[in-house]
């Protein structure tokens, strides 16, 4: 990945974490079970994984209008994404982590990604994302077990 | 970002703490979606009070402690109980107790206790053309569809701060040249016998949900009747399920597409796509995934709610089978709201309905009540909606159908072996 990758934040924050990417976007409402963070749609290509603690890139969030509170409570209870970076705006992600900052003091960072910012997130490699978007630091992608 | 004089006093606290909070979220998320000014609102459909976990009863009690107080007319979505029947349906009493907190808290806040996902079929259903916020994505698009009211797709949370503030980020679907259609979609073929039930125009809306991805999309070459409310409803329920769809055009039957050229804003759409009869049938197979014949554990009628025409429907459906009644161990659930309950109590539906064995549970949603027996492993419906969130949220697997098969079904114990409308010749 080249160091220029850049971010738009949307919602602020810098993070340090490995990458989920999936292509395919989801409804955190029936996509994602609010007590554990563990991707509950089976159409989906990351059913049965955890989004806690990963930097989760994907395209969009769609369907449902309840994603910002699965959002909320995953923030509440500490099982929410490390960031979330989707290549479409995405209102109820957004939602979710301003009503946590406005509601519980705490929330996590939201970016924005161009198709090349995208593209460059490889799915399992630890990154480093600054307050402003930028991505610092990459590290190779571990080897799968 | 431009704000008012007034915009301003709410931000510095000056009408309460509620207020401030309401406003304050809602300015982020429109500088977060680049909005040049904020919006006033006339109206207000909020999809939060389902009881999703604690951080939903703890946002309405800070609203409701710091003396909250929608703005505009606010009506409610489901709320995760039968309120006044949830002992009946095994619910258990301290998850009663914290829904009910929740539904009195926006009680409190002043939102009409209207409890349905199905607003546009009841009360104070929007106008042509009016500024509106609200929840739950089969309403939003309804609301924008149908009806020709605007309205963005408002997450929960949003669409409280919304109302108490009356204002919104000017953007998305609340501005003329967003709601433009972008992707043509000409039906093949169209035959009406193929059409006449909601199911299959669930199946129609499932699988333009799919193709339109992003789009704005229009329809044409549709069956020559005019499609009925409850039809509309399960389209854009099915649609905004399968895909995002948060407004729809369909040529000479929604408000905003008298023809092809306006509902694209005189400018051909970016993309056209010829749907075959083929694609039809196979949106309609693919909302099943339970094998064929397999024992059928409940049935869920009523995503969105009943209306009052789907209330005779059923009775209609049940009156057919003579003195047929539910297998003892199948569960039929019927969802509507209180208010459609009662016409239909009115109308003498209820009793020969609840005197064949179907439950009618008002107020909530099998998704967000935990009415649904969880030993159910098969469940058979006639909605898009529900056979799309069912796998992931009951763990079951889906029988779909019209509601017709959905009522055999019950009374056979196995979904009857229905043919999609399009592979019938």
């Amino acid at each position: 990945m080249a160091n220029a990758v850049r971010l738009r934040p949307i919602v602020r924050g810098a993070v340090v974490g490995s990458v989920l990417r999936s292509d395919r976007s989801i409804s955190l409402w029936g996509g994602v079970d609010p007590a554990s963070g563990t991707i509950i749609d089976r159409r989906h290509d990351r059913h049965g994984e955890s989004i806690a603690g990963r930097v989760f890139a994907l395209p969009g969030e769609k369907g449902s209008s309840t994603g910002s509170a699965v959002l909320l409570e995953l923030i509440r209870i500490g099982l929410a994404p490390a960031a979330i970076v989707t290549r479409h705006p995405s209102p109820a992600v957004t939602l979710g982590a301003i009503v946590a900052e406005e509601l519980y003091g705490k929330s996590i960072p939201i970016f924005l990604a161009t198709e090349a910012g995208f593209r460059a997130l490889r799915d399992g490699e630890r990154i480093d994302i600054a307050e402003d978007g930028e991505v610092r630091r990459v590290t190779a992608a571990a080897p799968r077990p | 970002m431009k704000l008012t004089a007034e915009d301003r006093r709410v931000l510095d606290g000056e009408r309460g703490e509620a207020a401030r909070f309401a406003l304050s979220v809602i300015v982020r998320m429109a500088e977060a979606a680049g909005a040049e000014r904020l919006l006033s609102i006339e109206q207000a459909h909020i999809d939060a009070c389902a009881l999703m976990s604690q951080s939903s009863l703890d946002l309405v009690s800070h609203l409701a402690e710091h003396d909250g107080r929608v703005s505009v007319p606010t009506t409610l979505s489901m709320v995760s109980l039968d309120l006044e029947h949830w002992k009946t349906l095994g619910v258990n009493p301290s998850f009663a107790d914290k829904a009910s907190r929740i539904a009195q808290a926006y009680q409190k806040l002043g939102c009409i206790p209207t409890w349905t996902c199905a607003p546009y079929q009841g009360y104070l259903t929007p106008r042509f053309g009016q500024q509106i916020a609200w929840g739950e994505s089969n309403a939003v698009a309804y609301a924008n569809s149908v009806l020709g009211a605007r309205t963005n797709r408002y997450p929960d949370y949003l669409d409280i701060c919304a109302a108490i503030t009356g204002r919104v980020p000017y953007t998305g679907l609340h501005r003329t040249e967003n709601r433009r259609a972008t992707v043509h979609f000409h039906v093949e073929r169209a035959r009406a016998r193929d059409w006449e039930t909601p199911a299959a125009w669930a199946a129609f809306g499932s699988l333009i949900g799919s193709l339109a991805l992003d789009g704005v999309p229009v329809m044409d070459g549709l069956p020559a009747f005019r499609p009925s409310n409850d039809m509309l409803k399960a389209f854009g329920a099915a649609a905004a399920s399968s895909g995002s769809i948060e407004l729809f055009h369909m040529v000479g039957i929604t408000p905003e597409a008298p023809d092809l050229a306006s509902a694209s804003h005189g400018r051909p759409p970016s993309k056209a796509v010829a749907v075959t009869r083929r694609q039809l049938a196979d949106a309609w197979d693919e909302l099943s995934n339970a094998d064929d014949g397999s024992p059928v554990d409940a049935v869920i009628l009523g995503c969105p709610h009943v209306s009052y025409a789907e209330f005779v429907a059923l009775s209609e459906a049940i009156a057919r089978l003579g003195a047929a009644r539910i297998r003892p161990n199948v569960q039929f659930l019927v969802f509507a709201g209180a208010t459609t309950v009662e016409l239909a109590r009115r109308g003498g539906l209820l009793d020969p309905i609840e005197r064949w064995g179907a439950r009618i549970v008002r107020d909530t949603c099998p998704f967000h009540s935990p009415v649904v027996a969880p030993t159910a492993r098969v469940i058979a419906t006639d909605s898009g909606k529900c056979a799309y969130y069912a796998p992931g949220e009951l763990k079951a697997r889906v029988a779909f159908g019209t509601l017709g098969a959905c009522v055999e079904a019950a009374v056979t114990g196995r979904m009857p072996r229905g043919e999609a409308p399009w592979r019938t010749r």
